[in-house]
């Protein structure tokens, strides 16, 4: 053959094959317009065209590779899922997916996928279909089926092919958490043949090709687990184990993956026809419809962070507390160089203590743990001011000393050089009178752990330049952060509509209701941890602190027995006892008499009152639309994602429905309930 | 000997910086000569409006690197985040390693191969390594070769527990090869030679303990020392080897070491085994005004010189002589001395040296004895017997301390000089930049009186708390 052939009779936009020495077909994918590869319907009926040719005229071995810069194959076609009207053209689609992968597993020549980059979801299912896999072992190569995180679970026989490949507990951990993992650890668990550098891939490719060896299999004690008689014991561990980390009403997907293995893993055949019925249904369902609302929710946040090129080499942070030390951790570990400032080497060194297990447990290598220590440095003078690209104040929340401290360092900061504050609860426009540029101060709002959570509030006073306020959303894309604008109006978004619903579940509290129930209703309903325990984790002081600043300018009682616990020096987690008692930093629940209590209406009272603060934020146009409003309060409070956000929740519920229940709250609890006018705005327009 | 002073063109000491001096507590200590010297220098990257690429070079004096620490000062670089196009190279005089690195860096600033070059000494004595013996090392090599169980077994059969002994590498770098001594003998043989007693070594101690807390009390060090952290949260903020309440009955308690039952030098009176690093960062004067950068003074002058390793403790005034004669200055025209503290009785020797005129007109060609040095200048807030002596750093640190020292007392010049383990002394003349105008180098004035920049180094007034913050 020669490479003239290849273009004959049918117009390949997406893939393209040529021919080697030795009759290997190397088969390149690269999506036509796009920057990453997604197996659309399109690329897969291009595919076939290839797959029959390959079925017609054997060569001596195939290899798939990618010529995109990004990776391998990124997954399905997020978008194309939208657009499934049904389950049954999902199911459809699916089988007809499975059919194409099965049919190129069934060639007589060796297959093998080429990986470079990132491989994930169908990528990953359409690298399980060949013999043989390759890795790069470079940073970038990350491998994973991250489909549960959509609410749904591998179709294109992922589910049917890993059990097999690595044997059970390292299928389930791959498959349940959607955890993405490097080309040596996939190497470690045998999800690819070989992990090389990038000089050997064609080598390695090749010769895989030419010499066939076995392909993979899982040992004995990765197998056995399969066995009949253990098989339904390992799905209980499973299950029980899953049932902490998610509830099956809201998200149904990783229970259906057990269920798969368990019921179906000795039948390929059957397992492949019931994970396609299992996706399809999956796939139009409501959890995953929501769940994709986040992901593209999650890209809108990510976009605010791209209207300025703005890009920092060193910050300096002022303030070595949980919040500021942990900024500057975070910040160090994405690359930057960071000094970190406050009065004295002991108050910087539990910092510094935190920082080196948050680079132990994030970068594993001691030579990376080591580059993230060093960019990060203590600077009890504070001299790194001077040539700090960003300066992160984070210290008490008190104006007169945050004003203080700008009118000393404004003076010595770079011109081009941003200044923000991580304050929480002091307007920005107060704050920023202490500057000859007022204009130049941004709120960057980290939440705790920052760590952990992804979001940061943008807040822009009334004299923020749009320049820097771009420019703050800008560094927090830098560090890898979702970047959500806010005005700053007390307590920002996600503080201003978390406060009433703590609230509320303290006045349940002081109504008797048991903490436990309140949790749990709460946690039934979605969200992830139940607000008396958020209360207690996130220090009952600071909860009353951010609660008299908020109930100050909009109104509103502060529960007398928030003031009660924080006066008798009960601030929750941290001291040991809050609403609960805590032991070895967990909290000791007793069982919540459940049936007892008149639970619809305490679950509707926490939700109807930061439903309402939603809209309130909305009309007072807080955030500039409902989605960002929604985006915000999912990854700023964790509120239910197989919900979709606050806002899309009473769109579903019906906005005339949502008012009424409001109504009947108020006449029973009182005017904290009474609906906001945005509710009526909303109803004439939907 | 030269007739000029080693550099032509003016060498500019912007900025240092050092770690504490940590004292070697019988076992590794929590920082590797690498750790040390990127934590000191990292802090004058974040505070100098340079980049660390813009550096032209990095030279570093170590004398006992780890085994991960090949060519450290290259190591140090690119931990700084120094571009990789920059190079770095390691340079090993023994005790003056971090005085040789500024010397080598103000000879290539001099010579207008580089601009701006970050230099000076580290030294991680703590871990120091413990080596096989050379029997140990042929035995394994045999066990190595050996194929099958019976010629396993016979080689097993030649091991002795001899063989286990471990060679300490610390001790080995403090001995003289050449005369089969150790340092501390060195300077029981100059003390004996200039009749110095174990009372007169003790008192010297016990007074740089004394200037030591002082120092530390009045604050002399705030601007030369950054605190170092650990991963564990500990943190070292001062230099730990000071005895503020050393006393002469304590010191007489303690025993010779080096020559048993009857030497004088303890180690009450010797320098303290310590981990430290110190870092400066040199410029031309093109990097000065090219950077805006502020200047703490001037390098002037140095002299390495070459002597009988047995009285190696004198090598300072065999350093030191030749810069006083070039520069035709008497010992009351320097403001300020720093002569490192090997030995307290090295240091004597040394004064007694210059205040013979037997030993000035045999062993130094002067007419007669050079006089007497005025010890209120000399090592005003201690030496290596209270704060240690990293070998590696104390080149860098005498020197730092030195500009700081004079700027302290607005004096204008000062002499720093070590003693070098195998016969040696090195010294370097520095001068203090009047720091009074804040308009910046200009660039028109003669390079020897230049203006600096008084950047305002006020501590910003942090008070910080945990932050209020929900979640």
């Amino acid at each position: 053959m020669t490479l003239n052939e290849n273009n004959n009779d049918f117009d390949l936009k997406n893939w393209s094959i040529t021919f080697d020495a030795q009759n290997i077909a190397w088969l390149a994918i690269d999506k036509q317009d796009a920057s990453a590869n997604v197996l659309s319907q399109q690329v897969l009926r291009e595919f076939e065209y290839c797959l029959e040719r390959f079925e017609a005229e054997p060569p001596n071995g195939i290899i798939i590779f990618s010529k995109k810069k990004t990776g391998f194959i990124a997954g399905a076609d997020v978008n194309e899922f939208i657009e499934l009207k049904d389950e049954h053209q999902a199911l459809q689609f699916i089988r007809y997916a499975q059919g194409l992968f099965e049919r190129f597993e069934s060639l007589s020549c060796p297959t093998l996928a080429l990986i470079d980059g990132f491989c994930l979801g169908g990528g990953l299912e359409f690298a399980l279909a060949c013999r043989y896999r390759i890795a790069c072992d470079d940073a970038k190569t990350k491998l994973g089926l991250p489909e549960v995180k959509l609410g749904i679970h591998p179709g294109f026989g992922g589910t049917v092919r890993l059990v097999p490949l690595i044997g059970p507990m390292a299928a389930m951990d791959l498959m349940l958490t959607g955890r993405i993992i490097s080309a040596r650890a996939a190497k470690r668990i045998g999800l690819v043949d070989f992990s090389v550098p990038r000089r050997h891939l064609e080598t390695a490719a090749s010769k895989t090709i030419l010499s066939k060896p076995k392909p993979q299999t899982p040992s004995f004690f990765k197998r056995c687990l399969n066995f009949r008689i253990l098989k339904p014991l390992v799905a209980k561990i499973m299950y029980s184990k899953l049932a902490k980390k998610a509830n099956k009403a809201h998200y149904p997907a990783p229970y259906a993956i057990i269920d798969l293995w368990l019921k179906h893993e000795n039948d390929p055949d059957v397992m492949m026809n019931q994970e396609a019925r299992s996706i399809a249904k999956l796939v139009v369902g409501q959890t995953s419809k929501n769940l994709v609302r986040v992901f593209f929710l999650q890209e809108k946040l990510k976009e605010q962070g791209k209207q300025s090129d703005f890009k920092a080499q060193q910050v300096h942070v002022i303030g070595a507390g949980v919040m500021g030390g942990d900024i500057a951790a975070w910040c160090a570990l994405r690359g930057l160089r960071v000094t970190l400032q406050d009065q004295s080497p002991e108050r910087i060194s539990p910092a510094i203590k935190r920082a080196a297990k948050l680079f132990k447990k994030k970068l594993k290598q001691p030579r990376l743990i080591q580059q993230a220590m060093d960019r990060l440095i203590p600077d009890v003078k504070g001299l790194g001011v001077r040539a700090a690209d960003v300066v992160i104040e984070a210290i008490y929340e008190n104006k007169e000393a945050k004003q203080e401290l700008y009118r000393s360092i404004e003076p010595q900061m770079k011109k081009s050089a941003l200044l923000t504050t991580n304050t929480s609860s002091i307007p920005i426009d107060e704050l920023a009178q202490a500057l000859a540029q007022p204009e130049r101060l941004v709120g960057l709002h980290f939440f705790n752990p920052v760590a952990m959570m992804q979001l940061i509030e943008i807040v822009s006073s009334n004299q923020t330049s749009i320049e820097q306020a771009q420019h703050a959303a800008a560094f927090a894309k830098q560090l890898g952060r979702l970047p959500l604008p806010v005005k700053s109006t007390p307590g920002f978004l996600v503080n201003r509509i978390l406060m009433p619903y703590l609230l509320e579940a303290v006045e349940l509290l002081s109504e008797g209701i048991q903490a436990e129930t309140i949790d749990k209703l709460a946690t039934d309903f979605g969200m992830p941890m139940g607000p008396v325990e958020l209360a207690d984790t996130v220090g009952l002081d600071i909860c009353l602190s951010v609660a008299e600043i908020l109930t100050q300018h909009l109104g509103g009682n502060v529960p007398e027995l928030l003031r009660e616990k924080v006066k008798n020096g009960n601030m929750g987690r941290k001291t040991g006892k809050g609403f609960y008692e805590y032991k070895n930093n967990k909290a000791i629940k007793v069982k919540s008499s459940i049936d007892d209590s008149p639970s619809p209406s305490i679950q509707e009272r926490l939700v109807s009152r930061l439903m309402n603060e939603a809209m309130t934020c909305l009309r007072e146009k807080v955030v500039t639309d409902a989605d960002l409003l929604d985006a915000g309060i999912i990854f700023g409070t964790g509120f239910a994602p197989f919900l979709g956000g606050p806002m899309h929740y009473a769109e579903k519920i019906g906005f005339e429905a949502q008012k009424a229940q409001f109504q009947e709250l108020e006449q029973t609890f009182g005017d904290r309930f009474r609906p906001d006018d945005g509710w009526d705005s909303l109803k004439q327009a939907s | 000997m030269n007739s000029g002073p080693s550099y032509q063109a003016p060498v500019y000491v912007v900025d240092g910086s050092r770690t504490p001096f940590l004292r070697a507590a019988g076992k590794p200590g929590p920082f590797l000569a690498s750790d040390l010297a990127v934590y000191a220098a990292r802090q004058l990257i974040a505070r100098l409006p340079i980049e660390p690429k813009q550096f032209d070079e990095v030279i570093l004096g170590c004398v006992m690197p780890g085994p991960d620490e090949a060519n450290i000062a290259r190591l140090v670089s690119l931990r700084l985040g120094c571009d990789e196009s920059v190079p770095a190279f390691t340079v090993q005089r023994n005790c003056a390693s971090g005085m040789q690195a500024l010397d080598t860096a103000a000879r290539n600033i001099s010579s207008g191969q580089s601009d701006l070059v970050l230099a000076g000494g580290t030294e991680s004595m703590s871990h120091a390594p413990l080596l096989f013996g050379q029997s140990m090392v042929n035995w394994l090599a045999a066990w190595s070769r050996a194929k099958g169980i019976v010629r396993r077994g016979r080689t097993l059969m030649k091991l002795r527990p001899a063989f286990f002994i471990p060679i300490i590498g610390l001790l080995r770098g403090l001995r003289d090869p050449v005369v089969g001594m150790s340092m501390g003998s060195t300077a029981e043989n100059i003390a004996h030679r200039f009749d110095i007693s174990r009372e007169m070594m003790d008192e010297y101690a016990m007074r740089s303990h004394h200037r030591l807390a002082k120092g530390q009390e009045s604050g002399y060090f705030t601007d030369e020392i950054e605190a170092i952290y650990s991963s564990d949260g500990s943190y070292y903020e001062h230099d730990n080897g000071v005895r503020a309440d050393s006393s002469m009955e304590k010191l007489a308690r303690l025993k010779p070491v080096f020559d048993k039952h009857f030497g004088k030098v303890t180690a009450g009176n010797s320098a303290q085994i310590t981990d430290g690093a110190a870092l400066l960062v040199l410029a031309s004067e093109r990097a000065v005004n090219k950077y805006n950068l502020p200047i703490l003074g001037k390098i002037i002058d140095s002299q390495w010189a070459g002597l009988d390793p047995a009285q190696m403790g004198l090598g300072p005034v065999h350093a030191m002589t030749p810069i006083m004669q070039r520069n035709s200055f008497n010992l009351n025209e320097i403001d300020c001395w720093e002569i490192n503290e090997a030995f307290a009785g090295q240091v004597l020797a040394c004064l007694a040296a210059w205040n013979d005129t037997d030993y000035c007109q045999n062993e130094l060609n002067l007419d007669g004895a050079l006089g007497s040095l005025n010890q209120e200048k000399l090592n005003v807030d201690g030496g290596g017997v209270s704060l240690g002596h990293p070998v590696g750093a104390s080149g860098a640190r005498i020197v730092l301390h030195l500009l700081h020292t004079l700027k302290r007392q607005g004096k204008q010049r000062g002499m720093a000089s070590l003693c070098i383990g195998g016969g040696q002394g090195g010294a370097m003349l520095v001068e203090s930049v009047e720091s009074n105008n804040i308009s910046g180098v200009k660039k028109q004035s003669p390079a020897n009186e230049i203006e600096v920049t008084n950047e305002s180094m006020e501590q910003v007034e942090v008070k910080s708390e945990l932050d209020n913050d929900t979640e």
